[in-house]
């Protein structure tokens, strides 16, 4: 079967890509542009795609569908009446999916339940990445703020670290909260 | 305690009330927490709406009956108790057609543009290279509006012309990239492409229908019927959000809300101009005062005449190649839902028509009607052509416009 990936996201393409791989008898075609979209599908003549849900295309794609079904391969818009809950996990998890009319029924459910679990653990790496992002910011603040403590205050390191955790603690914040505070105020004051 | 509602929308100026309604805390005083989902598409804002992301959706009118019906996907019944506004679309054409269609520059008038337009359409039809016309989706007024224009011009849609759908924030880069020759989109997105210089705006789908049915509030079926008492609320704070966006005083507030990042994430200055009614047609002109370019308050325009749907439904027969069906023709009916909206307002200070469905496009002028509360004026609604359409008589309407 070919499957045809519309992502604008590369990185997300590729990981679901490499989910798909595992299937036996799979064709993997990757569409990362917008542009030439419908052509590039019209080329591929794709049994299914796949799409991520917020893809701006969607509705020039859906339009090229139903005008399609005047050909002879038409493609039908997936929303396979019959499986209701395997549709709501896959709008649950970003995907939306479009189905050669026709095509085997049995083979749609686990392919887009793969595809489903892709998008979800692109998505918590994503989260993660996010998380770890704040966590450096986080980390490099707390570093500035003990910086002006030091150069201000003729302080060392491990004193000027100490100050700012008893004034979070008297405060009720968190370090990185009087970090920004201290450094926001250092701004104000001419300070760089 | 207030009831959540999530509403969903694309970026388009006519998605104003329920961002102002959630701005201005006009859905916090009716006790309605109001969540706004952002999306890029129309197929993403149904299936949101569809699988319960949101309760209630900013959507194209015809979209709504089309889902109702099942054109395209499994049928699933939606229900609209509001209209968000009628009209505020463009037509762009690029430089070259505007040139050839409107060498006078300004606004011009249907028939005039059309007449010259179908000159154009034939030439470029014969040399092989077929117009092709941008609207913004399938389902949507845009398309309704500009098929009704060009077939009553002679340019047959499909036949003389190629319609295609492009997303509204993509409208500018297909003008340019020459993908198309012309779009018809919703504000701001005709004047980005006019503010980049790639085309000239020539018409506003107000002059195709003076009163023609725009965005509407859908909310699936039995939604609306479990969450009976804050979508009214709802409906209460929208009023009340689209009494503000009316008033001069509130345009350059209004505007740079909208043009927030998390909204419109546009050009405040643009957004502005559509409010006001007033559009830069080409670039370094003169801004040109057109009247009701966008209609969100005045005479009732939220008021979900089931005349409009019935309407929306003759084109999509007339469009998709269907036979006239009188089970399809009530169902469509069915979904916009005046009784809804008058329960809402009952015993507010707002107006309610007395007919739940009108003749479209008879009124020429000024015409107070029959109310169950307050007073209502409806003024000129025709259509360019001069047809009216009679409610009563759809097969009739449909056997003439053939």
């Amino acid at each position: 079967m070919r499957i045809a990936i519309v992502d604008e996201s590369a990185a997300r393409a590729s990981v679901i890509q490499e989910g798909l791989a595992a299937l036996d008898d799979c064709e993997i075609f990757m569409v990362t542009e917008r542009r030439g979209l419908v052509a590039r599908i019209e080329q591929i003549a794709p049994d299914i795609v796949l799409m991520d849900l917020g893809n701006p295309s969607r509705d020039v794609l859906e339009e090229y569908f139903i005008v399609s079904r005047a050909l002879a391969r038409p493609i039908a818009m997936f929303v396979d009446e019959s499986d209701e809950e395997s549709i709501a996990a896959s709008v649950e998890a970003g995907v939306s999916a479009y189905v050669v009319d026709g095509f085997a029924a049995h083979r749609i459910r686990p392919l887009l339940d793969l595809a489903v679990r892709r998008f979800n653990a692109f998505a918590r790496l994503q989260s993660d990445l996010a998380e770890a992002r704040g966590q450096l910011a986080e980390r490099e603040a707390i570093d500035k703020a003990k910086r002006i403590l030091m150069q201000s205050r003729k302080l060392t390191e491990p004193v000027a670290y100490a100050e700012l955790r008893k004034a979070a603690m008297n405060q009720g914040r968190r370090i990185v909260d009087i970090a920004e505070a201290l450094i926001t105020a250092h701004g104000l004051m001419g300070g760089k | 305690m207030a009831q959540e509602l999530t509403v969903g929308f694309l970026p388009l100026v006519d998605a104003c009330l329920p961002i102002l309604a959630r701005e201005h805390g006009f859905a916090e005083a009716e006790g309605v927490s109001l969540t706004l989902v952002k999306d890029m598409s129309w197929a993403t804002v149904l299936d949101r709406l569809l699988y319960g992301h949101s309760d209630a959706a900013h959507l194209v009118a015809p979209l709504a009956i089309a889902t109702t019906l099942g054109r395209g996907r499994p049928a699933k019944p939606l229900a609209v108790p509001f209209v968000l506004g009628l009209n505020g679309n463009g037509i762009t054409l690029r430089n070259d057609l505007a040139d050839r269609v409107l060498p006078e520059g300004g606004l011009g008038h249907p028939a005039e543009v059309g007449a010259r337009l179908a000159v154009v359409a034939r030439e470029r039809h014969d040399a092989g290279r077929t117009l092709r016309f941008g609207v913004v989706h399938r389902y949507s007024s845009h398309n309704y509006m500009l098929r009704y224009w060009l077939a009553a011009c002679g340019v047959a849609p499909d036949r003389l012309v190629e319609i295609t759908t492009v997303a509204p924030p993509f409208c500018a880069d297909a003008l340019e990239a020459g993908e198309v020759d012309a779009i018809c989109v919703g504000e701001p997105w005709g004047s980005v492409a006019v503010e980049r210089g790639v085309g000239r705006m020539v018409l506003a789908t107000a002059q195709i229908w003076r009163r023609g049915v725009e965005k509407v509030l859908a909310l699936r079926e039995p939604v609306l019927e479990d969450r009976r008492e804050p979508v009214e609320a709802l409906i209460r704070a929208l009023r009340r959000a689209g009494a503000h966006f009316v008033d001069p005083a509130n345009w350059e507030a209004n505007a740079a809300i909208l043009a927030r990042g998390e909204y419109l994430d546009g050009d405040a200055t643009l957004i502005r101009r559509a409010i006001s009614d007033r559009l830069l047609l080409a670039r370094g002109g003169d801004e040109v005062h057109f009247a009701d370019f966008m209609f969100q308050h005045r005479e009732a325009a939220n008021f979900p005449w089931v005349s409009q749907a019935e309407w929306l439904y003759t084109q999509m027969v007339r469009w998709d190649g269907l036979a006239f069906d009188a089970a399809d023709a009530a169902k469509a009916a069915r979904v916009f839902r005046p009784d809804v909206y008058r329960s809402a307002l009952k015993g507010s200070g707002e107006p309610l028509p007395g007919a739940s469905s009108k003749v479209e496009g008879s009124l020429e002028g000024p015409l107070a009607v029959t109310t169950q509360q307050g007073a209502i004026t409806l003024s000129d609604n025709r259509f360019f052509d001069g047809a009216v359409f009679d409610p009563a008589d759809l097969e009739g309407y449909i056997a003439r416009q053939a």
